[in-house]
């Protein structure tokens, strides 16, 4: 989707502002937000492209008006109803209306998790479309939907620098429409080539992005 | 019609009192319990950090065939540093891949769609490199921002930025200083800061 969190080389946004003492977290309720989101997780209702897509599926306004934890605040509700697993009226109450229909987490299973992560990756089933060294075009699509092609490089050419392997793609896998495997690359565009003659020549970006972004290059 | 700019007065207190509501009716209603919480935070304020990070870059600093494999194979070669916590292909350590600094070329990781960022290896990000300005900016003129940094970038030296949109956790092995020939592992690890493993920031002899 063309949302706003598709933020790169957007304009008019002043110093970078930096902190030496930066806390991971400013205030308890963004630690709370932030490992409340996480557990919720363990019950499998969604996966992280949907919860992607929950943070970046809002008003322009919305998102840029909101700090990065009342993003994630905002769109572990949003699943969290969405998915059955608390309703509104509890919401408004504050008062569960029934036990939960499925057991929580255990801490052990959710300790196992975290140290051993979930994969993207997938079996190499899948033939690459492009070898390394290959020049490709990113396509020229866009979708209301989830995606992980930043806007910026749509319609440039770059070249293949290295091929991740067969990895969940996150456009079909946030909308529980499968992991339609398909191979990853590292992909080498020009400063030139994406903001034109006056970026430094030597310069370059790598973008990671699957198969079905891209198309050989005429 | 709606006020999109509508934002209660006491926005964090807001904030506060409905992170606090919603955590205590899914305990209550039994989708999470407080030990889940404390899990999952626990793992991420103790055992996930730049310290792992310092520690890989150390080794990659006295060991070139391990930096080598570090480049090649990462989460295989964060696998043999001895000391690093359980966690270090864990959440976000999934595909771990590491760039390094060298003779004309410069790294520096983004993200310019969200936050994403190698969690074992350097924990959670700073709020500058989730912040709209970092993200916009980074990807454009990297070499403006670095500069606010404190860093400018001969013309002679690449620059390669690294946006992380897929499950790729690329971090950065910056060049080991001059003048610490002398230095063991450990010394050499308090050198490393998550900023120059992040391309921000160069690391510097103490």
């Amino acid at each position: 989707m063309n949302g706003a969190h598709d933020m790169g080389g957007m304009h008019g946004m002043g110093p970078i502002d930096t902190d030496p003492n930066d806390p991971l977290f400013h205030a308890e309720w963004e630690r709370r937000a932030f490992a409340v989101t996480l557990a919720l997780g363990f019950h499998g209702r969604w996966n992280i492209d949907t919860s992607r897509h929950a943070r970046e599926n809002r008003h322009p306004l919305d998102y840029l008006g909101s700090s990065y934890f009342e993003l994630w605040f905002k769109a572990v509700e949003k699943l969290a109803l969405d998915t059955g697993l608390m309703t509104a009226d509890e919401v408004a109450t504050g008062t569960p209306a029934a036990l939960a229909d499925t057991p929580p987490p255990n801490p052990e299973r959710v300790a196992a998790i975290l140290r051993k992560g979930v994969s993207a990756k997938l079996p190499d089933t899948v033939p690459p479309r492009f070898q390394v060294g290959a020049r490709v075009l990113v396509r020229e699509v866009t979708t209301p939907r989830h995606t992980r092609v930043p806007r910026y490089c749509r319609g440039r050419t770059g070249v293949i620098d290295r091929d991740h392997g067969v990895y969940v793609f996150p456009d079909t896998h946030a909308h529980g429409e499968g992991v339609k495997p398909q191979h990853c690359y590292s992909v080498r565009f020009t400063g030139q080539e994406l903001w034109g003659d006056t970026a430094p020549a030597r310069d370059a970006i790598y973008i990671d992005l699957w198969d079905d972004y891209l198309e050989p290059a005429p | 019609m709606t006020n999109r700019f509508n934002y209660p007065t006491d926005r964090e207190a807001h904030n506060a009192a409905r992170a606090k509501a919603l955590q205590a009716l899914l305990i209550e209603k039994g989708v999470i319990t407080s030990s889940t919480v404390d899990t999952v935070l626990q793992v991420f304020e103790t055992k996930m950090g730049p310290f792992n990070g310092a520690k890989v870059v150390a080794r990659a600093w006295v060991d070139p065939a391990f930096k080598e494999r570090l480049i090649t194979d990462t989460t295989a070669a964060v696998a043999e540093v001895d000391g690093l916590p359980d966690v270090m292909t864990g959440a976000e350590g999934e595909h771990m891949r590491a760039v390094a600094n060298g003779p004309g070329v410069h790294n520096l990781i983004i993200c310019t769609l969200c936050s994403c960022y190698p969690w074992p290896v350097l924990g959670l990000p700073p709020y500058w490199y989730k912040d709209p300005t970092f993200r916009s900016r980074a990807a454009r003129e990297p070499r403006a921002v670095l500069k606010e940094f404190g860093l400018d970038i001969p013309t002679s030296t690449e620059v390669k930025v690294w946006d992380s949109s897929a499950q790729i956790r690329w971090f950065v092995v910056p060049e080991r200083p001059d003048g610490t020939d002398g230095l063991g592992e450990e010394e050499l690890a308090a050198l490393v800061t998550p900023e120059s493993m992040m391309g921000v920031a160069v690391a510097t002899a103490a």
